[in-house]
Order: C-alpha cells, then structure tokens, then sequence
C-alpha cells in the first residue's frame, strides 16, 4: 500500500517546527506503524536526508517509550501503544498526520521525540513505599486482600508513556498521578505513606505544569492500558482525607 | 568422531587457566554466602559518602543496586540510553519469578531450585553462584511485596504460586503476564526515592561508549548525551555494568530495539574477558516474521504448547494452502512423532531446532519471506510452523481454552490480524536471552579490578540454557542481595586517588571514544546500518544459531570479516554528533555487534559439543540427539581480547560439581 506522511519536523527544542509531507510506498499492512516509519527512514537515510526521529524501544507494548499523535489522537485511537498499531489499520492512498505529545511540561528534543522527565519527578515526590533492601518481612506476614490487590495490578499497569497528558485538553498528569496513588494505596504496604503520598506527589505535578483535571475523560479513552477514571476519584477521595490527616507536607 | 582437527592457532591461542578466589569451594555449599558475607571487608557508613560509585544500566540488576547501594549511603551515579530508568527491557518479562519459599509445601527446597538451575543449564554452570541464587531467591519476594509489587494472591491474600517450564514443583510467583514490569517498577520506584534523597544522580539519555582503566583498575565510563551529542567522562571508585544481553546482535530478536553489547564490548576491549559468548537462548513460541522489513520478534508464553499441537503438512505442495483443509493424514505432528514421551512438551532447545529443519525441508508454513542464506544469496522461504489448538477446543470447549490463553490469543490477533480460534496460529524460534557475558568471579567482579558486572550481562548463573523464570531471579539477586555485600570488600580499598580530565587515561578515553564517532561520521558510505546489521544477523542466526557446525562457522567468521571491512568503508551516518541522532547510536551499537559476532562464532567453533540451547552437527548420540561432552568441555569458556579480527585468547575455568552428580539429559 502507498501513504502519505505529514509529519512534525523540529530541528531542537528552540527552533520552529513544521509539518512535512512524504509519501511513502511499499508499505505492508503486516508492518507495524513503527516499521513503517523504519521504511521511511531507510529511505530519507538513502537520499542523503535527516531520519525523523522518534522515541520507541520494546516494540510489544510495554515500555512505554513509544508515542506519537496520529490523525489527531494519541497512539491513533485503538487502545494500543504506537509499536501495537498496525498499517492494516489504515487505507491505501490514506494521508496520516504524525505530530510529538503537546504539552508545556513536555518539551520537544526533536522531530516526535519529547522529554517525559517531569512524570519521573511526580515517582520522586512520593510514589513509593518507603523499604530498604534487607528490611522486608515474609511476603506472607501480611496478606493483602484479593480483590484490592487485583485493584492495585489494574492500577499498576501504567507505562508512564504520557499518552493521558498529550490527549488532556488541560494537559493534566493526573491518570498518570492516580494511577500510582491508587496501585499504593490498595495495598497494605502502602498504608503508612498514603496521604503524604498523595500531596507529595500532586504539589510536584502542578509544579511541574501540568493542568488540573476537569472530568473530561480523553486519558483513559487513549490509555493503552485502559487505566479507569476511578482511579482519579480515588486520589480525590485520599487528597481530601489527607487534609485531616495532618501527615507529611 | 573427531579429535580436534582445527588449527586453533588461526582462530584463538590457549592461555592460563584461571578460577573463582572468592568463594571457599572446601566449605559445604550452604555455608560459602554465609563465610562470604563474613569475611569481605566493609565500609564505615560515615565513609560511604565519601565513595563515587557508577552504574550502567536501570533494569532489575541495575536498578536495584543502584537503590540498595543509595540506601546504604554511597554517592551513586546511575545511567541509562532510555529517557526514564523505568523503560529498561526487563520491563518486557512475562511469565514469572522463581524462589525456593516452599509455600505449596510440595517438597520445595533452596537445594532443589538450585539443583533444576544446573540442571536446566546442563551442567555448564559454576555450582557456588547457582546456589547462592537460590538461597537469596525468597528475600526477594519479601523485598518486592513489601515494595508493594501486586503479585497474584488467592482469595485468602497470600501468594498465589504456578508450575513453569516444565518443573514438578510450584514455586514461580508472578503478576498475571506482566511479572517483568511489575518487578522492575518496583526497582524503579525505589531507585526514584534514593534520587530524591540525593544518593543516586541519575543520568538519562546517557549511553556509556568507554570504559576508564588506569594502574590496573576500572574508575569510571566515558559518555555520549544523546541529546546534546556531548561526549564526557564519569570518574568513580568503582564501575558496576547492569547493561543487560546482546540478542539484538541476531538483528532479531525479541530484546527491545535499543538492547546492545557496546558497555560489554568496550569492557571486553580493555581487559575484561567475555564468557560463554555462543551461550543463546532460542525461544519456540514466538510470532513469525512477516516480511523484509520486520525490525522484532514477539515472544509469546510458552505455556501454549501444553495445550497446543504442532505441525507441518508431511508434502512440502501443502505449504501454501488453508490449513484447516489439510487432512489429518497429511499432517506431521512431528515432535509427537520424534519424541513419544515428550511429545509438544519437548524442552525449548529441541523444539526450536525441530522448527528450523522442518522449514529448512521446505515445509514450513505462513507466507514466504524474502531471506539472505549465509552465502548472502536471496531466497524466498516459509518460516513457520502451526501451532494448533482446534483439538483443545474440541476437547475442552472454546471457554476453556479462552481462560487459560485469551490474552495471548488476542495479543497474536492484534499482530497477525488471524484469528486463532479459528486458524491454527503460526510460531517459529526467536533469539530471547543470552546467558553468555562478561566473566565474573563470585564477587560479581570481572577480570578488570573495580569493574563488576550483574544481571544477563554477566554470565555467572545460566550455563549454556536458562531455566523458565530464572532470569529476573537473577537480575534481582545481583542488585538487592550479591553486589551490595561484595562490592564493599572492594570499596574497603578506595577512596582511590581522584582522577581529573587531564590524567592520561581519561584523556585518552574520551579522545578514542571522540575519534570513534568522528570516524563513524566521515565515512557517509552508501548502504544504511540497518543494513549491515540484517546482514550479520542473518549469518549469526544461520551458523550461529541452534545448530552449528565447523564448517559453517569457519564460513560465518569469515563473511563477518569481510562484512566489518565494508562497514568501516561504506556505511552512511547521517547528521553530526552535536545532535539528537539516532543513527549514529545505532551504528556505534552495529560496530560493536560486528566484532562480538566473530567471536561468538569462533567460540562455538570451539566448543565441539552440544550443549544447553547448542546443537553441534559434530556431537550427536547415534539417534541423532544432543551429545554433551564432560571430559573435554567441562569449563567456562573466558575470552581475551587480542585485537580487532586477531585470535582471541581462551582462558578456561573448569567447573567443579561437588554437590551435583552430572547427569546426561535424555526426552526419547
């Protein structure tokens, strides 16, 4: 099959970016989206142009390295990461728009590629539990209740790939934030720094930039790991308990 | 057979043996850790600050010494390629994580899970780590339940445990089929505390191109910001390499894209000897290429095969046709055929290499897939086998089948757009793991002093085969348990004199590590790295693979050669160094894999026996099967670099069983 390609070309992060088209044949539809971008820079390599770069590692969906917006919606609307897409997902002769997450706390390097730092930074304010190597006790000397465990794994299986800030009209990590908030604090473990946890980590998140959250819902609509929106009213329900609390910050 | 007819003085020179020092190998094995522990020295916690220490790398092993040592209070420095540490590749494991706590009272023991890791590496690994790793085994689950990794739990809220390749006793713990990332978030998270608490300075976007070695010892890397194209030196007072296996030197495989040797390789360069380098694990179930331009392989749980049979049409005019009219008469159940008492269930050695010689028949399935023979000509063949589950689903309803693989079968759907309820899915052999790497002593330490090395990118635990859900065991173990109670025996020693920019061996590092990529850039030659890199991984995967011969691999070290050659004279690098450019990292990783594929190759050359994952055309029973071969190939293979294409130097370390009886494997 043949496509064309309008894709998001920025030298660095300071210089003026624009959109490029180029059409490409060849394409399979077994290709997946990422090989397909491999094709194209097989080619721009050949003719003597800059590759487009772009961000990608494991390639089955579980890094989170990977992410682009495509046709306007972050990792092109199937439920997936970018690497999971497939061109058979796409018609013959399509145009595909290709652009980097847009958002403030999201600088682009180059090309697609952006720097997701700041998600590193909101872990570092408290998405934790506090146990040095050595210290545990028997993993059975505390049992942890099945069903909130399942909840803590649903919750767990965030990728921190960005995809809920690029889709949030407000630019807003929090599916990312409560994603962690919620995996800690179904889990008996994570009692003891549940609500320092959850201010910790929401005064790093706006001081990072990123917009509040108004319910609007596109996060989980484009989280390849279907991350609920629950998870957001559960770091509302321990934020406002946190302020009884009077632990931590 | 045989007798060695090589003339090993082309190929490689025999040097001095050497052997492990560290581990008190009179001592029982339960009793060696516990002496170890003991007697290396330690360091006063009021001078662990004072004491620079350098990680490479951010998954299991990497990261979890990075956090432990950052607890214990050393200033640590920590760098990965990816633009977060919680993007490492063991992020991808699936199954699961094995550890002695006998919580299904089923006769588990430290003694058995250390017995079946031998075992599983056929008897080509150093007993004292293989214990140690067993006995370490159950802290690390207390470690990461604690971290709060949701591991399964049974309705009563304790751990739920699974049986897994093909062990008798249920000790594997697991997180659904995202064990990997679980473990490894968990390692991250800690890691992330240890950053915000200011012990652990972590660069991201950093790929190590050097290693420093002055007086004798490791003291620090050499850096490319992969943003900036800075090219800089770390100094430390020791270097630790967590920088995981080198897979990807297959081109593919089912290690992440980014998966390379280069931090091993440099090591190996300066000094540190590489072990076990043809040590591959070749895994059978997993989705096949589906055209030219396939850049990885996905690996799918092995468990499919318990209750899915495979086969290939007996006529090679069948290939092409809709399997499900294909008569029961015309179909090859070939492992249930070749194995009766195994059947399906054959380890994942042999059903790989069976895989391979049905499609190497001409009877493979799928759509044929434009390839380059060693010779480098093309041809156009079928590479797969089915993998049927329409009997399952007759016997034990669709339901049935759906619980126990819907997410796998679902996964297959998204990647081949083929339905498997329907269709008899596709599968063919993947590269999956390496367990050879840098040699180590019991210590973790290399052969450079100061340079210790953990997780796949050593070779300490595996042997020549791996066993199912040992892998993160060991990632885990190196990082929590081992480095963070050897690595001060070393530290006792330091803090080493500092070294500023203008000490010759930094100068000099950064200088080679700069010329290397200025030279890389000058040559905008005409063929692309990806090129070369598909070239080589199609030689290493033909000769170099499952089966190997002399003759084969004399062919592969020689088309290597002549593939390096070309490279250095006709890549094309675009762009400039002072840049993000993702082409130039890759042709600084394809450089490296050019050099460590001839080795491979002429390690394999070496070693005329089959072994673990390795089937020698030379060695074989009289049925055909693997021969393994105790009296002559009984060691550790450690190599010494001589010089770029010279005869690398063998140093053998031979391996003593005192707690094991070597036993020879049979599945007839």
């Amino acid at each position: 099959m043949k496509v064309t390609l309008r894709i998001w070309r920025q030298a660095k992060q300071d210089a003026q970016g624009r959109m490029v088209s180029y059409p490409l044949d060849g394409v399979s539809e077994d290709m997946s989206f990422l090989e397909m971008l491999d094709l194209l820079n097989e080619h721009l390599t050949k003719q003597n142009e800059e590759p487009v770069a772009f961000d990608h590692d494991c390639r089955e969906g579980i890094c989170g390295a990977c992410g682009v917006v495509i046709n306007g919606i972050a990792h092109g609307g199937e439920h997936t990461t970018t690497c999971q897409l497939h061109m058979r997902s796409f018609a013959d002769n399509a145009t595909i728009d290709i652009e980097p997450w847009q958002a403030g706390p999201f600088p682009v390097i180059k090309d697609l590629v952006v720097d997701r730092t700041a998600l590193d930074r909101i872990i570092q304010a408290g998405g934790f539990i506090s146990a040095n190597t050595g210290s545990a006790p028997d993993a059975h000397a505390v049992p942890a209740p099945k069903r909130e465990s399942d909840k803590a794994f649903d919750a767990a299986t965030c990728i921190g790939c960005g995809a809920c800030v690029a889709a949030c009209p407000n630019g807003s990590a929090m599916l990312f934030t409560s994603a962690k908030i919620t995996h800690l604090a179904m889990l008996p473990q994570g009692q003891p720094e549940r609500y320092s946890r959850v201010k910790g980590m929401i005064a790093q998140h706006d001081e990072e930039g990123f917009g509040g959250c108004t319910n609007i819902g596109e996060c989980s609509e484009v989280c390849p790991k279907g991350i609920p929106m629950e998870t957001i009213s559960q770091l509302n329900r321990d934020l406002i308990s946190s302020l009884f609390k009077g632990t931590g910050k | 057979m045989s007798e060695t007819t090589l003339d090993t003085e082309t190929y490689w020179s025999l040097g001095a043996e050497i052997s492990d020092t560290k581990a008190a190998i009179d001592l029982p094995i339960d009793k060696i850790w516990q002496n170890r522990q003991f007697t290396a020295k330690l360091v006063n916690p009021a001078n662990r600050r004072k004491l620079t220490v350098i990680i490479v790398g951010t998954g299991l092993a990497g990261g979890a010494a990075a956090a432990t040592l950052g607890e214990a209070g050393y200033n640590v420095l920590n760098f990965c390629y990816q633009d977060s540490p919680r993007r490492a590749h063991s992020i991808a494991a699936q199954g699961g994580i094995n550890a002695a706590k006998n919580y299904r009272n089923d006769g588990d023991s430290t003694y058995r899970l250390f017995y079946d890791t031998v075992k599983g590496g056929d008897y080509r690994s150093r007993e004292t780590n293989v214990y140690r790793l067993a006995e370490v085994s159950a802290n690390i689950i207390d470690q990461c339940v604690t971290q709060g990794v949701p591991f399964a739990r049974e309705y009563g809220g304790l751990l739920d445990t699974r049986s897994f390749g093909g062990v008798q006793v249920q000790r594997t713990f697991y997180a659904r089929g995202q064990t990997g990332q679980q473990l490894l978030i968990g390692a991250y998270q800690a890691l992330e505390r240890q950053v915000a608490a200011g012990t652990v300075k972590m660069y991201t976007r950093h790929e190590m191109i050097e290693v420093i070695v002055t007086d004798g010892r490791a003291r620090g890397i050499v850096t490319r910001d992969m943003v900036t194209g800075k090219i800089e030196a770390f100094t430390a007072d020791v270097v630790v390499l967590a920088t995981g296996g080198y897979g990807n030197v297959f081109f593919l495989s089912t290690n992440a894209m980014g998966c390379n040797v280069t931090a091993d390789w440099r090591a190996h360069r300066k000094g540190a000897y590489f072990a076990n380098p043809c040590y591959t694990q070749i895994h059978p179930t997993c989705i096949p290429v589906h055209g030219e331009t396939q850049s990885k392989l996905t690996l799918m749980s092995e468990s499919l095969r318990n209750d899915g049979r495979i086969w290939v049409p007996k006529k090679a005019e069948d290939c092409g046709k809709d399997p499900r009219k294909i008569p029961e008469k015309d179909r090859d159940y070939y492992l249930e055929r070749i194995y009766p008492s195994f059947g399906n269930l054959v380890p994942r050695d042999i059903a790989s290499r069976q895989a391979k010689n049905m499609c190497d028949e001409g009877r493979g399935v799928g759509p044929e897939v434009a390839e380059r023979d060693g010779e480098g000509n093309e041809r156009k063949m079928r590479r797969g086998v089915y993998l049927d589950f329409s009997d399952a689903i007759n016997r034990l309803g669709k339901k049935a089948v759906e619980s126990r693989y819907g997410n796998l079968f679902d996964m297959y759907k998204q990647i081949t757009a083929e339905d498997p309820y329907e269709l008899p899915m596709r599968i063919y052999p993947a590269v999956h793991y390496t367990m050879g790497g840098l040699w180590v002593d019991y210590d973790l330490q290399s052969s450079i002093p100061g340079l210790y090395v953990a997780g796949e990118a050593n070779f300490s635990d595996h042997g020549a085969n791996r066993l199912g859900a040992s892998a993160l065991m060991q990632g885990l173990a190196d990082g929590y348990f081992v480095l963070p109670n050897t690595i001060n025996d070393y530290l006792a020693g330091a803090p080493f004199d500092k070294l500023d920019k203008n000490n010759p061996a930094v100068a000099e590092a950064v200088q080679s590590a700069t010329d290397r990529v200025k030279t890389l850039l000058k040559v905008n030659g005409s063929r692309t790295v990806d090129s070369f890199h598909k070239e080589l991984g199609h030689i290493m995967w033909e000769y170099c693979g499952m089966e190997r011969s002399e003759e084969g691999l004399k062919l592969a070290i020689g088309r290597i050669r002549e593939l390096r050659k070309e490279f250095w004279s006709d890549v094309k690098v675009t762009g400039v160094n002072e840049d993000f450019n993702q082409t130039l990292e890759r042709a600084g990783r394809v450089a490296d894999f050019l050099e460590l594929g001839e080795l491979m190759c002429v390690d394999a050359l070496h070693r005329r026996e089959s072994c673990g994952g390795h089937f020698r055309t030379e060695s074989q029973t009289p049925e055909g099967e693997a021969l393994r071969r105790d009296d002559e190939y009984l060691y550790v293979a450690a190599w010494e670099f001589a010089s770029t294409g010279g005869a690398p130097v063998l140093h053998k370390e031979q391996l003593n069983y005192k707690a094991i009886e070597l036993k020879q494997r049979s599945y007839k």
